[in-house]
């Protein structure tokens, strides 16, 4: 069926969630971790390995979803080094987090060679455009359940921060290690724990890439998603709901320049697949001032001080 | 100066210390002696990806395994070598620590200016590079090309994917606009539109030769449009298979055999046959021919061949694709006859010319053939 | 008065040992790895060793690695005398790589000499430009470096790649596109007697320059203070705008000038091999250098050294690729952990004596 320009609209609705959910889940990761006072660059390490783990898992397995668990926790072992690495005094963390992304990609690189070959079973998706004769809305709202379970993530933890005991200890410890400390919270294990989490839900990101969308394991699958995520909780000022609208914009933005030239429109295709950069850039640009802080950072956050 | 013609093979395995004194002998003919049955060809294959990308790197891998298992050949290799400096010193590094006699660097890129400044250092050393750039008197006489015609191969897939498609609307991922590509680009829709003479291939270019995300989201960009047929020109033609088997459309493969990724959708492949190329050039050294400073070839020689065709495919498409590859390999197959226009209507080949593969005029492609839905400017 | 020689002599002692014990605790983790991988851990850091600094060739090997990575960490090293962290190295090198080649272009008949100056003063000042946007964008917008330096390295590359492959593309680079060649003439040449070209000399040049500046002058010493407390430097009266952007253009020069040296040693044009990496490497160093300048130059020439180690490790051992990644990793996680060691013997040592 002819959609014609309606196509370029579609596919950034379909990329908008093809494209948005490991960043979903990498910058939701990142905003934990940073609401703790902890800043973890090395998130783009965490993606790959937990990509590789995934893949490698549900290969050995047969099952995606604990490909998908198994991803989750590698990527939480990797967070849980890196925040017991910087909770010792005079450690830089951005400098670790750089660090990390050289570990954790070498070491995912290093073990997945054997599963650059074979082929392992996809996650299933969800029909969510099944009301649709248009096929290629179909195919666009062809989601997977990650996406769903995202968005619950995002839900949950926006509430459980504003509302319970531990969102209040992690935001104490984000906003003042001492007042944390004279109230007798334990500071670095609940920055390593949150770190931990956030990377726990790195890692699952990092398995939707290698188990649903591209689907593919193989050395060039990440090009700084994960690091990209650290810009954009900045962007969805630290807000869990904020990151879902963020990571669905940029899902879109990756997704114009493709598909304008599958309309005809091929004139600097290079500057369009740059859009999502220059857009995140320009936001930052105009919201940002250095009259008031920036609203809602953590102010243990080093990259802010 | 008169200098010995006859090497020794002491001086051969020497290598590079005799190099200035031996300078005269740097030509491809060097190897006047017959090899030992002890003394193993050394190897060295340079690749510019991981060795197994199910793609371009891929295919030569496979050729340097099938040439290692020669009892007399010792084959040994680099991968992810990138196109800087590093690829000067990882030759170098494998002369002068690995005793290296034969070289193939196998990116395209490593050419000029790599290969050019480090062959004349090393005139006893054969560097054979794969693209095609060898031009004689030009270049270095112990640096010689080898190419394949896999466009060749890109038209008869081009001939199943104009026969099996439905809605006409046949798709390309492709990585950069340049000559090599757009041949591809033109032969299969060329091939395409002698069985389909209205359809139409749509060109993306990612911008890169290996960016997953973006080849899955110019796949769906193109099924989207109500592509039923695609094919692609990356480093690694995984995803693009697998995307179209999850959109349930049909593919054509490129590099090598990718029906595994796609058991229902995959048509047939373009697949290189290096490992023939390998093993001819190690005989040729064995043997001590001389070696041909530029190596060419397409379906008839051999170089490259198509996959297998998928069990969907109909009697009648294959029946058609059998007649084109029967005549490429009687050579009575020209795929660039005129008259042919580009895709602005621009007359590129008038009516009774025609260009041989062999003619250097294809190596500056820079337009797409009439049918082909894309520009080549950036 | 006796304390004083031991104190000083331990305060003194203390970088190296500390330095020391974390590369061989490192080597010993990286040892254990491979050992897992089942490669001899002995033979493997022969190996290394043989091809990093074994041989005159290693040697040479090593040291053209660690050139443009001397250029590189000061992007990131200079800033962070500022406080500021910023990680722009790779659109600094891509932007200063394509405008030289640029230029070059405009003076077809100019002799070598001048052509050579004038790229690298323009290589300089592009790339120089390119980082102080993100200097600026700090202080005058507060816009987070790390990622506004980040995010304008892609810019970069897709500028480099568009200009590259349409306005600037030379017709006969057909299967690669890239600029116009500068002309055999205009290329840097080698070192005498060696197989460096003079891109090393910048490097090392541009190192001891930077540090003089930074540590033997009023400006360096500004630097600092605005660093350390930028309420205060304001207080005093300091132009922390003003120092801020120059501190970035130096700092972009240097990486603008490794782009050059890219296109006039190198390539002799600008494509898109310009994105090497190069930026990301020297981020590293400069941590690990802990933004000093001199010690940029040792820890470039120990990546340099690791980097041209793969090569051998992937043929002799059959070690993929990425093992050289898996020991950057480790030998760096070691040395940033060991920071926190820093102060720690001396304290020891005081409260013994007391």
């Amino acid at each position: 069926m002819e959609v014609g320009g309606w196509g370029v609209l579609i596919a950034v609705l379909g990329g908008a969630i093809r494209i948005g959910t490991p960043f979903l889940f990498v910058s939701l990761g990142e905003c934990l971790t940073e609401k703790s006072g902890r800043i973890n660059l090395g998130l783009e390490g965490t993606l790959v390995m937990g990509a590789m783990t995934g893949y490698a898992i549900a290969l050995h397995s047969g099952s995606p979803w604990l490909g998908v668990l198994c991803a989750g926790l590698a990527g939480a072992a990797l967070g849980a080094l890196h925040s017991w690495l910087c909770s010792y005094q005079r450690v830089n963390d951005i400098a670790v987090g750089i660090a990390m992304m050289l570990f954790g990609t070498g070491l995912a690189f290093f073990l997945g060679k054997p599963y650059i070959q074979p082929s392992a079973p996809r996650l299933p998706s969800i029909d969510l455009g099944g009301w649709s004769d248009v096929p290629q809305l179909r195919a666009a709202l062809q989601i997977n359940a990650l996406f769903l379970i995202g968005i619950v993530v995002a839900i949950a933890l926006g509430w459980m921060l504003k509302n319970t005991a531990w969102g209040l200890k992690v935001r104490v410890a984000g906003e003042s290690a001492d007042a944390a400390r004279a109230l007798g919270l334990p500071v670095d294990r609940i920055r390593i724990l949150s770190t931990a989490q956030g990377g726990f839900l790195a890692g699952i990101g990092g398995s939707y890439l290698s188990l649903y969308y591209p689907f593919n394991w193989s050395e060039g699958l990440s090009s700084g998603q994960g690091l990209m995520a650290v810009a954009l909780v900045i962007f969805a000022r630290w807000h869990p709901m904020g990151c879902l609208w963020v990571s669905l914009l940029w899902g879109g933005a990756a997704a114009l320049g493709p598909s304008l030239q599958s309309v005809g429109i091929t004139y600097g295709y290079y500057i369009f697949n740059a859009i999502p950069y220059i857009m995140t850039l320009a936001v930052m640009i105009i919201t940002c001032s250095p009259r008031r802080n920036l609203a809602g950072v953590p102010h243990e956050l080093t990259v802010t001080r | 100066m008169a200098a010995s013609r006859k090497l020794t093979r002491r001086q051969i395995l020497k290598g590079t210390a005799a190099a200035g004194a031996l300078g005269m002998l740097g030509r491809l003919d060097w190897i006047g002696q017959a090899w030992g049955a002890q003394d193993k060809i050394k190897m060295g294959f340079v690749f510019v990806g991981p060795r197994d990308d199910y793609g371009y790197n891929q295919a030569h891998f496979e050729g340097k395994s099938a040439v290692a298992k020669l009892d007399w050949v010792k084959a040994f290799d680099e991968e992810k070598v990138p196109e800087t400096i590093e690829v000067q010193k990882t030759m170098e590094s494998m002369v002068k620590l690995d005793g290296a006699q034969v070289l193939f660097p196998t990116s395209f890129g490593y050419f000029d200016p790599h290969i050019l400044k480090v062959a004349p250092q090393f005139p006893n050393i054969l560097f054979l590079h794969c693209g095609g750039l060898y031009q004689e008197g030009k270049h270095p006489q112990n640096v010689g090309s080898y190419f394949g015609y896999i466009d060749e191969s890109q038209y008869v897939a081009g001939i199943v994917a104009g026969g099996m498609t439905k809605s006409g609307k046949l798709g390309f991922v492709a990585a950069k606009p340049i000559p090599q590509v757009l041949r591809n680009i033109n032969s299969y829709t060329l091939g395409a539109r002698s069985v389909r003479p209205n359809c139409t291939t749509n060109v993306i270019f990612t911008g890169d030769w290996s960016l997953p995300v973006r080849e899955a989201e110019a796949t769906n960009s193109l099924v989207d449009q109500g592509i039923d047929v695609v094919t692609c020109h990356v480093d690694s033609p995984k995803v693009v298979m697998t995307t179209c088997e999850k959109r349930g459309i049909y593919c054509t493969g490129y590099h090598c055999n990718q029906v595994k990724l796609a058991p229902r959708g995959y048509l047939t492949g373009a697949e290189w046959n290096w490992a023939k190329v390998y093993m001819d050039y190690a005989d040729m050294i064995r043997k001590g021919q001389k070696v041909p400073g530029l190596v060419r070839g397409g379906l008839k020689e051999g170089l490259v061949r198509v996959s297998d065709y998928n069990q969907i495919v109909t009697e009648a498409v294959r029946k058609q694709a059998d007649e084109a590859k029967a005549k490429f390999m009687s050579g009575t197959m020209i795929v660039y006859k005129g008259p042919i226009k580009d895709n602005t209507g621009r007359v590129v080949i008038a009516a009774g010319k025609e260009h041989l593969q062999t003619d250097i005029w294809l190596e500056s492609m820079d337009w797409l053939a009439e049918g082909v839905i894309g520009s080549t400017k950036s | 008065m006796s304390m004083d020689v031991p104190k000083n002599l331990r305060r003194a002692l203390e970088p190296f040992l500390i330095i020391f014990g974390s590369l061989s605790v490192s080597m010993v983790l990286f040892g254990g790895f491979v050992a897992m991988a089942g490669a001899n851990p002995i033979e493997v850091y022969q190996t290394m060793y043989r091809a990093a600094f074994g041989t005159s060739f290693s040697w040479q090997n090593t040291l053209i690695r660690a050139a443009p990575l001397m250029l590189t960490a000061l992007c990131t090293a200079l800033p962070g005398y500022l406080g500021l962290i910023i990680i722009g190295g790779e659109g600094a090198v891509v932007m200063g790589g394509l405008f030289a080649a640029i230029t070059a272009l405009t003076m077809p008949t100019a002799p070598p000499m001048v052509v050579l100056s004038t790229m690298a003063l323009t290589g300089m000042v592009a790339g120089g430009i390119w980082l102080s946007i993100a200097g600026a964008l700090r202080y005058y917008r507060a816009v987070n470096e790390t990622i506004s330096s980040l995010l304008l390295n892609y810019i970069a590359i897709a500028v480099l790649n568009h200009l590259v492959t349409s306005t600037f593309r030379d017709p006969e680079s057909l299967n690669h596109p890239s600029t116009y060649h500068i002309g055999e003439a205009n290329m840097i040449g080698l070192i005498p007697g060696t197989d460096l070209h003079w891109g090393l000399a910048f490097g090392v040049v541009a190192c001891i320059l930077t540090w003089f500046l930074m540590h033997h002058t009023v400006f360096g010493f500004a630097s600092q203070i605005a660093g350390g407390n930028v309420r205060a430097a304001q207080i005093a009266g300091l132009p922390v705008g003003r120092l801020i952007l120059i501190v970035c253009l130096v700092a972009g020069a240097a990486g603008g000038l490794a782009g050059m040296v890219e296109v006039a040693a190198i390539h002799g044009r600008a494509n898109d091999t310009l994105n090497a990496n190069y930026g990301y490497a020297g981020i590293l160093v400069a941590f690990v250098a802990r933004n000093n300048p001199l010690a940029i130059l040792p820890v470039a020439v120990l990546l340099g050294g690791i980097r041209a180690s793969s090569g051998l490790l992937q043929r002799a051992h059959e070690l993929p690729d990425a093992t050289v990644l898996v020991m950057q990793g480790i030998i760096f996680l070691v040395i940033l952990f060991s920071e926190t060691l820093y102060g720690r013997f001396s304290r020891l040592q005081n409260q013994g004596v007391s």
